[in-house]
């Protein structure tokens, strides 16, 4: 792998020597789909069980030393454990006992005003100390990122169904944690709700508006039998919706893929609708799937004139990326921005891809989907190291006939959304578990979502 | 016979811009040192108050109809427009984007100047010279030529139907208030003692600041921060919300965002300026955002962030005119005051503080006042832009407020990087979106962010003004290649949507209504 990081990776200089990352990959490729997609998601779902503390069941945010845990990763981790025991990848009894050891963490831990408290109100920080539990790095306490860390806990609470006191446990935690959320407090006195919150200045004053990943945090928010918001607020945020028609194709407009994937790994959205929906004749999934051709036609017309965006070759998204030119291109005038939430068609865009965020969007478009997955991969083989997907890649920095800027490490996000979305696909498993989840239901139903399986 | 006291109370006159051939100029045209105010008429069919922008559209529109009109400025003529705001502005704008073009030659296949000195006397020098060009089609003897009677001093309502100009009184049947609004000063702790410049004295510097804040990210601020970071300044711009111009379209803002980074303005975000100091000759700006505090040193601060209207010492109380500090004057969807006398017109008391659309309400204003029209604000299309690089330029409603309507609102978007002459002057960043009601391709707005987007939004401008559909400028033949190639892109793209031909709805209702079946 090349790469100009200067991230190391947990682990690394003890890892046993390992088939080069290209010879792996050109051997994945030889594989029909449906045995790529097996390889690609257990990898993925890998992820969790290697980076978990098995004392409280947090999970890192990625492979890098001294990450800390994120609560939205260990959101994925609870949903992905279901999708290991039905996929034969991990025992029941153990996936039981990791899903309640991170519940009762949860459940347990401090919450207050405290500066190095691990929530407030229910919600929690987006950053916690992966052996304390505590807030970390200042962060703010995410409501968004708290919605998805409740919705792998309802997942979880949809799966362990069986008659057992552990297994009750499980449910009565879930239940604690989710009636505990005082999502009407997350408003700020405001009509919408606020992305995050910190003890040292209170809301924070960023812009949220138009339609974004917050879709799932508005459901759960609806569907609280303790702290529900108004419907009129839901209706408050869909007022901030753009309908684009945009190179000629009409979507719900956002920039970044993460944001037509974020909701979808939980909630079904084929055939239900929402006011919005039914005005436009349409619906969030095929929105998403619409996502899928504006970021192919902007990868196509390549306005910047990136190395490596083709028709077959995208993924704007939330994603790692560089920071600082490599040497070689040290006079470049490009800029570059880190770990950014990339979007087409009005960026930020510096060259840099993230690779699983087609196969993110798999149930939308499949055919399309695993057709740029692929030839990613023949491409750029280095972006696959150990099988699961880096968090991005950016072949404009890249010495001539180079390997491409590769991200260091893996990213817990991306293996999550990967694992669940390939699920999707494959079983609709999480889809049919959520299906069933009085909260998502009535959630959906408040924000005035009707037809289909609804 | 002219009124002495009028002269004596003159306001000091000098800028502290260099007193060079073209200040004497444009001084001698919009407040000559021997102007002497007229013998008042007995009484006047219309005093305008104010003569800038929108006083003297008003003055003028009013003396070509045949009224008798009196003029009343305080200061100088042209007002905020031509001394302070967008003439000297866009002077500047011209000539940093030179620079920037300069450095950014490569882009271009061109080579990059060996040596890039930016002279910023000439450039000030430059924008002076133009400032006094113009104010010669705008001066007080032209004025005067029109028949109307220009008064300088300080006018002050006396009653319902008179007002005095020092101690000549004035008698009128018709009063406009068209004085305008200056710029806010931010209550920061310290910004006062340390200095700081507006939009009223940043045209006055002789020297190019090393290090510059400014504060406000509305469209003076990014328009001069802009400027400077071109001109040399280490820029830093800090806005208290979470995007430059709040109340544009976030896609607009973003791009806007990510060109003045690339430019080399150091962009703050979501942060304000809490205090300010001097200390050992430089200014100190301590600034918040959320939890992060940080301190940055600089040489000047710009502030820009707001307007207020000129609305005190005008005796307002006794010509029976509501009003208060922030939104200025009270006047109804006519431009009528609460005394049907007396109108007013401009930033005085409009919530959009724009030139263009002080100048329509001005005409409003002459035509509802003067000859019984019933010309309404809300009836206007109005239209602005900001002129960073690329300009922001935008139409009629935003896509927020038609749905916080009610209305079923779709866009059409065409991003810069699909049109041809765009692509070709390696000018691609930016779009044209229009806001048309859903199912249909009646306008609602638009917004167009391009380098020329000032230029390219009156196409639809005019079609929103005339009632013409996004449809039928698809069929309006443009030469090729320009830029607003996009705008007939839009309208192509409504044309296939509304059913992959032009034929509207309302065509189709027609077509339906005479029994025609075929060929849809």
């Amino acid at each position: 792998m090349s790469g100009a990081d200067t991230g190391m990776e947990a682990g690394a200089a003890a890892a046993a020597p390992v088939p080069s990352t290209e010879a792996a990959t050109a051997a994945l490729l030889a594989l029909g789909d449906d045995a790529l997609l097996e390889h690609l998601q257990r990898a993925a779902i890998d992820y969790f069980l290697q980076t978990a503390n098995p004392a409280n069941g947090l999970v890192a945010d990625t492979t890098r030393e001294g990450s800390p845990c994120s609560i939205a990763v260990v959101g994925f981790a609870l949903s992905a454990y279901t999708i290991a025991i039905e996929r034969g990848w991990l025992a029941r009894d153990e996936a039981l006992a990791r899903s309640l050891a991170v519940l009762r963490f949860f459940r347990d831990s401090e919450q207050g005003e405290a500066p190095l408290a691990t929530g407030h109100r229910g919600f929690y920080y987006h950053f916690l100390d992966m052996h304390s539990g505590r807030r970390m790095w200042q962060s703010e306490l995410s409501m968004i990122d708290t919605a998805l860390l409740l919705a792998g806990a309802l997942t979880a609470a949809s799966y362990f169904t069986a008659d057992t006191a552990p297994e009750r446990e499980l449910r009565a935690i879930v239940d604690a944690l989710y009636r505990r959320v005082d999502w009407c407090w997350a408003q700020g006195g405001e009509a919408t709700l606020r992305q995050g919150w910190k003890p040292e200045s209170g809301f924070l004053n960023y812009g949220w508006d138009g339609y974004n990943e917050g879709l799932i945090l508005y459901v759960l928010a609806l569907g609280s039998p303790t702290h529900a918001i108004d419907p009129g607020h839901y209706a408050a945020w869909t007022a901030t919706y753009q309908w684009e028609n945009l190179y000629d194709i009409d979507f719900l407009y956002a920039g970044p893929l993460f944001i037509h994937q974020f909701s979808h790994a939980w909630i079904d959205f084929r055939g239900i609708r929402d006011a919005f929906m039914r005005e436009k004749r349409c619906d969030y999934f095929e929105n998403s799937r619409r996502a899928t051709e504006v970021q192919r036609e902007y990868a196509r017309r390549n306005p910047l004139a990136f190395r490596g965006y083709a028709g077959d070759c995208w993924g704007l998204t939330a994603c790692d990326g560089p920071s600082d030119p490599p040497a070689a291109l040290a006079t470049t005038r490009l800029r570059l921005f880190g770990y950014a939430a990339r979007g087409v068609p009005y960026g930020p865009d510096d060259g840099s891809i993230g690779g699983w965020a087609p196969l993110a969007s798999l149930p939308f478009a499949p055919e399309l989907v695993l057709r740029t997955t692929r030839t990613m991969l023949q491409r750029y083989p280095e972006i696959l190291p150990k099988q699961q997907f880096a968090s991005s890649f950016n072949p404009s920095l890249a010495a001539a006939d180079g390997p491409a800027w590769v991200s260091v490490g893996h990213f817990g996000l991306d293996q999550g959304i990967v694992s669940l979305m390939i699920e999707n696909q494959r079983s609709g498993l999480v889809w049919r578990l959520m299906r069933g989840c009085p909260a998502i239901r009535r959630g959906l139903q408040r924000a005035g979502f009707r037809g289909g399986w609804l | 016979m002219a009124d002495p006291a009028a002269t004596a109370e003159r306001a000091p006159l000098r800028p502290s811009a260099p007193d060079d051939a073209s200040e004497r100029e444009r001084l001698a045209s919009l407040r000559p040192p021997d102007w002497r105010n007229p013998q008042p008429q007995p009484r006047y069919d219309l005093v305008v108050v104010g003569g800038g922008t929108t006083g003297t559209v008003a003055a003028l529109a009013a003396a070509r109809a045949g009224a008798k009109v009196a003029l009343v400025e305080r200061h100088l003529l042209g007002g905020n427009c031509l001394n302070t705001g967008c003439i000297p502005s866009k002077a500047l704008i011209r000539t940093s984007r030179l620079y920037a073009e300069m450095r950014d030659a490569e882009r271009y296949g061109a080579q990059v100047p060996a040596d890039i000195r930016v002279d910023f006397a000439a450039v000030m020098g430059r924008m002076r010279a133009i400032r006094a060009r113009l104010s010669r089609i705008c001066s007080a003897a032209d004025l005067a030529a029109a028949g109307i009677d220009v008064f300088f001093g300080l006018g002050r309502f006396t009653g319902p139907d008179s007002l005095q100009v020092g101690a000549t009184p004035l008698r009128f049947r018709k009063a406009l208030i068209a004085t305008g609004a200056r710029p806010d000063t931010p209550p920061i702790p310290g910004l006062v003692a340390a200095g700081y410049c507006t939009n009223a004295s940043i045209f006055d510097l002789t020297a190019l600041p090393p290090r510059l804040l400014v504060i406000g990210g509305g469209p003076l601020g990014c328009e001069m921060a802009q400027a400077f970071c071109r001109f040399g300044a280490h820029t830093t711009i800090v806005q208290h919300w979470p995007l430059f111009l709040p109340r544009e379209e976030r896609d607009a803002a973003q791009i806007l965002s990510a060109a003045l980074a690339h430019d080399g303005i150091a962009v703050r975000l979501n942060t304000q300026v809490v205090r300010v100091r001097e200390e050992g000759g430089q200014k100190l700006a301590d600034l918040v955002s959320d939890d992060y505090h940080s301190t940055i040193a600089v040489d000047a601060i710009l502030t820009g962030t707001g307007r207020v209207p000129s609305v005190e010492g005008l005796g307002l109380e006794a010509a029976g005119v509501a009003y208060d500090a922030t939104r200025g004057v009270h006047v109804d969807d006519f431009l009528r005051t609460g005394n049907p006398r007396i109108y007013a017109a401009g930033d005085v008391c409009l919530e959009d503080k724009f030139n263009d659309t002080a100048d329509a309400s001005a005409r409003i204003a002459v035509c509802n006042a003067l000859q019984g029209g019933r010309e309404r604000l809300s009836a206007l299309v109005t239209t602005w832009c900001t002129y960073t690089d690329p300009e922001i330029a935008h139409v009629g409603i935003y896509v927020r407020q038609a749905r916080a309507q009610g209305i079923p609102v779709k866009t059409y978007t065409i991003l810069m990087h699909d049109v041809d002459r765009a692509v070709a002057d390696s000018e691609e960043a930016g779009f044209v979106k229009i806001h048309v009601r859903e199912g249909s391709d009646h306008i609602l707005g638009a917004t167009i962010v391009a380098r020329h987007a000032g230029e390219m939004i009156n196409e639809i401008t005019l079609a929103m003004r005339s009632g013409i559909g996004l449809c039928a400028l698809g069929r309006v033949m443009h030469p090729y290649p320009t830029q607003a190639e996009a705008i007939t892109k839009a309208a192509e793209a409504c044309t296939r949507a509304l059913g992959g031909s032009a034929i509207t709805p309302r065509w189709r209702r027609w077509l339906h209504g005479v029994g025609w079946t075929g060929g849809e």
